[in-house]
């Protein structure tokens, strides 16, 4: 089914209702930052001090002018169009680095983080939009895991994090049953059931992350689909 | 928030888009071909333990008119019981909300890979001919025959696939669904199309899998298949058959005229054995009678 519980960000930025564009700003950092950031130091090849000007001015940019308002769903996907509107912003770059200085800049970002990670990529392979889409795709993925966190009882969680998300663990279900005093049925059960969750999680976040159906359709598609 | 690796994000995206079928009685093996309306897989059905293929509805068009169509198609399916049709076994939708239903597992061939003699595929055409009279009988055009959607089992079946676009004769529907090079015109314009649009398909794959140097008979077999005015093809698949068969039998087919030339020539091939036997006796009497005079 169609996630219905979740609205697109992208229209939530546009409201009236001061708290809904906070909190639908926080849901676009969360899913934007770390690909954004990421694009300027791996593949536009920028310095830590100048990703972290750039990308930090240019989310507070999007807040306060209101800049995503222009995005028309017929012309590109949302992730093209912020990433369009990224490297326009990066060419400007005198510009808004002495708008950062004036004290433009409130958006509270783990750097550090961000370059561990970087650290501990492999693949770096294909064009800048390549690596762009692939690290968005890491955003998206990595946000439905926090809220599954949040939201999964902490054995479950425990046994899909083991199992799925742990790239050393190559435990059977057997093994994975045995540290956490399951059945292999059990453990299975666990699995199925956070893996459902999980799918329908990522499904929201695409729901908030794009702005028509058609998009949402073609997000699901390469992230899911065919083009997977 | 957790640091995904490569693999991690990749592991995810097999698991979140693989279906959960936990709580039915099949397994999911692998992954078989990926279609406009969904994927479909080989699996298991633990009950019976016999291999089945899977079709689940495509995530991202997981949506109630889709669920409904892939239900009605299932349901078009089941009702078409016939050895020239994949048989549908069981139909169910999964926790997500996504539509399945499992069918038949053909092992064989597509049409389309086929390499075999023109009258071995004259035979299996005729094949393909009785379902969609079939179908037709029940009130159902296939409207994608096409000689991907048709597989050879290693033991000689036969089955048309693929009824994600079929609809009921007569029924209007916004979608313009089928494939360029087997669509009728009426089909393409987007009108209400009936068993003639299979006609057409069937016309336009029997060009597609015969050689292109036709007999005159058989490629004016395909033309009034595939004739762009309805009113010039054949007025059923069985209409078509029948002509092929008598084509294949050597006779005289209603989709060409022949001339006094033709008509002889086709006369001797057909009566080749009676001819050599009456020559033969010619020549021997001509020899005979050399030689008695001689």
């Amino acid at each position: 089914m169609f996630p219905t519980t979740r609205r697109s960000v992208i229209d939530a930025l546009a409201s009236e209702d001061a708290e809904q564009r906070r909190r639908a700003f926080d849901t676009f950092v969360a899913l934007y930052w770390k690909p954004l950031y990421k694009y300027l130091r791996v593949a536009r090849g920028r310095d830590v001090a100048d990703a972290e000007d750039l990308t930090q001015s240019f989310l507070a940019k999007c807040f306060e002018s209101g800049s995503l308002s222009a995005y028309d769903a017929a012309k590109a996907s949302f992730r093209t169009f912020l990433r369009l509107l990224f490297d326009r912003f990066v060419a400007n770059e005198v510009k808004a680095l002495q708008r950062l200085k004036r004290g433009g800049g409130s958006v509270q970002l783990d750097f550090v983080d961000a370059e561990a990670e970087i650290g501990r990529e492999h693949d770096r392979g294909g064009t800048p939009e390549d690596y762009f889409q692939r690290e968005w795709t890491r955003s998206v993925f990595s946000l439905a895991v926090a809220r599954l966190r949040e939201d999964a009882d902490a054995t479950r969680f425990a046994i899909f994090e083991a199992y799925d998300l742990d790239d050393e663990s190559r435990a059977s279900y057997r093994e994975t049953g045995e540290r956490f005093g399951l059945s292999e049925t059990n453990v299975t059960n666990a699995l199925a059931a956070m893996r459902r969750r999980f799918r329908a999680i990522v499904l929201d976040v695409l729901r908030e992350a794009t702005a028509s159906e058609a998009e949402y359709r073609a997000e699901v598609r390469s992230l899911l689909g065919v083009d997977a | 928030m957790t640091w995904l690796s490569d693999d991690a994000v990749a592991h995810l995206r097999a698991v979140a888009e693989l279906p959960d079928f936990s709580h039915t009685r099949y397994r999911l093996q692998r992954e078989l071909a990926r279609g406009g309306m969904g994927v479909v897989y080989e699996g298991e059905d633990t009950e019976l333990r016999r291999r089945v293929a899977i079709k689940v509805l495509a995530s991202e068009l997981a949506s109630e008119d889709a669920i409904e169509r892939m239900r009605a198609e299932a349901r078009m399916i089941a009702k078409l019981e016939h050895p020239g049709i994949v048989p549908l076994h069981d139909v169910g939708l999964l926790a997500d909300g996504r539509l399945w239903y499992a069918m038949k597992l053909v092992r064989g061939r597509r049409l389309d890979e086929l390499n075999v003699g023109t009258v071995d595929l004259l035979r299996v055409f005729l094949r393909i001919c009785e379902a969609a009279a079939f179908a037709h009988a029940n009130g159902i055009v296939h409207c994608d025959l096409k000689p991907e959607n048709v597989m050879l089992g290693d033991f000689g079946e036969v089955l048309v696939m693929d009824w994600g676009v079929a609809r009921e004769t007569g029924a209007r529907d916004a979608r313009i669904a089928g494939t360029r090079g087997f669509m009728a015109p009426e089909q393409e314009r987007g009108d209400i199309v009936d068993a003639s649009a299979d006609i057409f398909a069937l016309g336009a794959m029997l060009r597609a899998i015969l050689p292109s140097d036709l007999p005159r008979a058989l490629d004016a077999i395909c033309s009034k298949a595939a004739a762009p005015a309805k009113s010039d093809r054949y007025p059923s698949a069985r209409d078509l058959a029948d002509d092929v068969s008598r084509w294949l039998d050597g006779q005289p087919v209603s989709a060409y005229r022949e001339n006094i030339a033709e008509r002889a020539r086709r006369w001797l091939t057909r009566n080749r054995a009676l001819v050599t036997i009456v020559l033969a006796y010619l020549v021997m009497r001509i020899i005979v009678i050399l030689w008695v005079h001689h």
